[in-house]
């Protein structure tokens, strides 16, 4: 064999590990279902899978369970399935981009700027219905965003993901006390807000899943067509543009991604913490540093984890329930830093 | 193709305001190496990162192969273009491969799939920089001559025509320094690669350099090769050093020897063509100790 032969053989893509990652991907498919099936079958009533099945075959609204799964459970579980996807996603997307592995809609100030305008818009507009105020909230998100970019990119090295962090901290401190200062002038108005603050699947409604699915899906395709270009951007903003790169380009896609589905995931689910920053470190634990394959494990394991902390609220303190972004951060705080002391948090 | 590689036109150039370049043009050779020497501060690095693009001039432009670089569409400039910056950084865990597979970028289009001609230069880029054997490491655990030669591999593998370094060889003990730079050398003699970089070391950049390019203050003070324009006039203007210049005994380029405070010229030498200010000796120094 000639050295040229050896040479290309030896750097070819390895379809083995590909075939790995593929199946790895499955896997973590078949745990997202298990999660699903749980969180319909799991609460104060206990249903049996075989009831599932029942409403699948033929749905009974004159059966209480049946009634149960329809009315309370699905649209539960459609919520957490959607919100999940959107919140690892957009992580997974925030993190290449920023460069950062603490990015999350939280560290960057995304969630604090929703939350201020959701605030104004009851406040100041008297928005009442939850549909008017998520675009104050989607408002929020993108201007915050923006503005810890553009707060992040003074100085001669642009932005840097230290310069972002801290960017973000002020601003979210900023902003979170604008919020405040509000919320306490009006306390009464605000417990629809309130209860929006903590994150909860529960009651949310469809419809409102069905105003923000435009959102979802376009930041969807944005987030996975990012993964080449974020494979680029980790080398750094100077390799990237040397390799033809067009930085402005690359950074506008990835951040209307996360714009479009942190917006859409916090309007309908509330800010909840963790899923966004936790679930793209354990991705990318498992996959190695390709955003290819980074994107659809954040997309997959978090909806997967948002609904397993989801029931984990439901059984933990009966007869009442947990808010999932309770449980989220409690649930992944300890995974987070298991992985963490396994290995040095992955540099992105 | 005739004609510089690359040039620059009444370059002006700077970051936030502060002009770092005034009005410089300058001129890179094609098919040969050349390398931008200066005090620190003097602007080369700004200089490089203009002539790569990666700094839009203020005033000015940079031509590439004759047209301007920045009316081309960066990927287009991608292809014949590379540039390796000072320090840059893997992410933790990408392997060589991976890395050096990155180059190939602008040969992609948004539907383009990754092809036999990829596996060629990446295999290619991997055998001339020996990074072969380092093929499944993580970029992030090599030691740094192992990790400057997997980047110039990323380099390679975008098969351009003109490679700009800035300071590939900082950070790298003498061994790891004169290997990196024959590497460079191999590069322009077997394939004709347009070389420019940005280097520290005037002996090592009179010896590898065909063509030498010295700036102070955001100003060429000197271009040519370096046997022309190395003198110790050259050294006192541009590094306000005094020193003599000797032949290398090696390559025969010229050798720069600093000539520092303590130390006085004992060699043999022809005498100074000019009157260097010769630094007072200062009051010998009190070394207080604290033990």
């Amino acid at each position: 064999m000639t050295t040229r032969a050896v040479g290309e053989q030896r750097t070819r893509t390895r379809p083995a590990r590909r075939a790995a990652l593929g199946a790895g991907l499955l896997g973590a498919l078949a745990v997202l279902a298990l999660f699903v099936v749980l969180s319909v079958c799991v609460g104060s009533v206990s249903l049996s899978p075989s009831v599932l099945l029942d409403v699948l075959a033929h749905y009974d609204p004159t059966n209480g369970d049946h009634l149960i799964i329809g009315t309370m459970r699905v649209p539960r579980t459609v919520v957490g399935l959607v919100a999940g996807a959107a919140l690892g996603l957009s992580g997974a997307v925030m993190q290449g981009l920023a460069r950062n592995p603490l990015a999350d809609p939280g560290i960057l100030g995304v969630n604090a700027g929703a939350s201020l305008t959701m605030v104004l818009g009851i406040s100041a507009f008297g928005v009442t219905a939850f549909s008017g105020y998520v675009w104050f909230g989607f408002a929020g998100a993108a201007a915050a965003g923006l503005l810890v970019h553009r707060i992040g990119s003074f100085g001669r090295d642009g932005a840097t993901p230290v310069k972002l962090a801290l960017a973000g901290a002020a601003t979210s401190a900023a902003l979170g006390s604008l919020t405040t200062a509000i919320l306490l002038t009006d306390t009464e108005a605000f417990d629809e807000f309130r209860f929006w603050q903590v994150g909860s699947l529960a009651n949310r409604e469809l419809a409102v899943v069905a105003q923000a699915l435009p959102f979802l899906a376009v930041g969807a395709a944005a987030a996975l067509v990012c993964g080449r270009l974020l494979n680029i951007l980790s080398l750094g903003g100077d390799v990237a543009r040397s390799l033809g790169v067009n930085l402005a380009v690359a950074q506008g896609i990835a951040a209307l991604a996360v714009v479009a589905l942190c917006g859409a995931a916090t309007a309908i689910a509330g800010p909840i913490a963790f899923v966004g920053l936790a679930v793209p470190h354990a991705a990318r634990v498992l996959t190695g540093p390709d955003h290819r394959w980074i994107l659809p494990y954040s997309m997959v394991l978090a909806p997967a984890l948002l609904l397993a902390a989801d029931v984990l609220g439901r059984v933990v303190a009966p007869p009442g329930e947990v808010q999932v972004g309770v449980v989220t951060a409690v649930v992944g705080a300890p995974v987070l830093v298991s992985l963490v002391r396994r290995r040095k948090v992955a540099a992105v | 193709m005739t004609g510089d590689a690359l040039a620059g036109q009444g370059l002006r150039l700077g970051y936030d305001g502060r002009e770092v370049v005034r009005d410089l043009t300058v001129a890179i050779p094609r098919g040969v190496i050349t390398a931008i020497v200066g005090p620190n501060a003097c602007g080369k690095s700004t200089l490089l990162r203009g002539l790569a693009r990666l700094l839009v001039p203020d005033a000015g432009r940079v031509l590439l192969d004759g047209r301007d670089i920045h009316a081309m569409p960066t990927r287009a400039v991608a292809t014949r273009l590379g540039i390796l910056p000072q320090h840059p950084i893997a992410p933790e865990g990408l392997t060589v491969t991976d890395l050096v597979g990155r180059g190939r970028h602008p040969h992609h289009g948004w539907l383009r799939r990754w092809g036999a001609d990829d596996d060629r230069a990446v295999a290619d880029a991997m055998r001339v920089t020996s990074t072969l054997d380092l093929a499944e490491r993580p970029v992030d655990e090599l030691s740094g001559g192992q990790r400057q030669r997997a980047w110039i591999a990323m380099a390679l593998a975008q098969r351009t025509g003109v490679l700009l370094l800035d300071e590939p060889t900082t950070y790298l003990d003498v061994t790891h320094q004169v290997e990196v730079l024959d590497l460079l050398t191999d590069l322009n003699r077997t394939d004709g690669t347009t070389i420019v970089m940005v280097l520290h070391d005037l002996n090592l950049a009179c010896r590898y350099a065909d063509h030498l390019i010295a700036l102070r203050d955001g100003e060429v003070v000197a271009t040519g090769t370096p046997s022309d324009v190395v003198t110790r006039d050259l050294v006192a203007d541009v590094f306000d050093l005094p020193s003599v210049v000797v032949p290398d005994p090696v390559s025969g380029t010229p050798l720069i020897v600093p000539i520092g405070r303590h130390h006085t010229e004992v060699l043999p030498g022809p005498p100074p063509t000019t009157a260097l200010p010769v630094p007072e000796l200062a009051e010998p120094r009190r070394e207080s100790r604290s033990e």
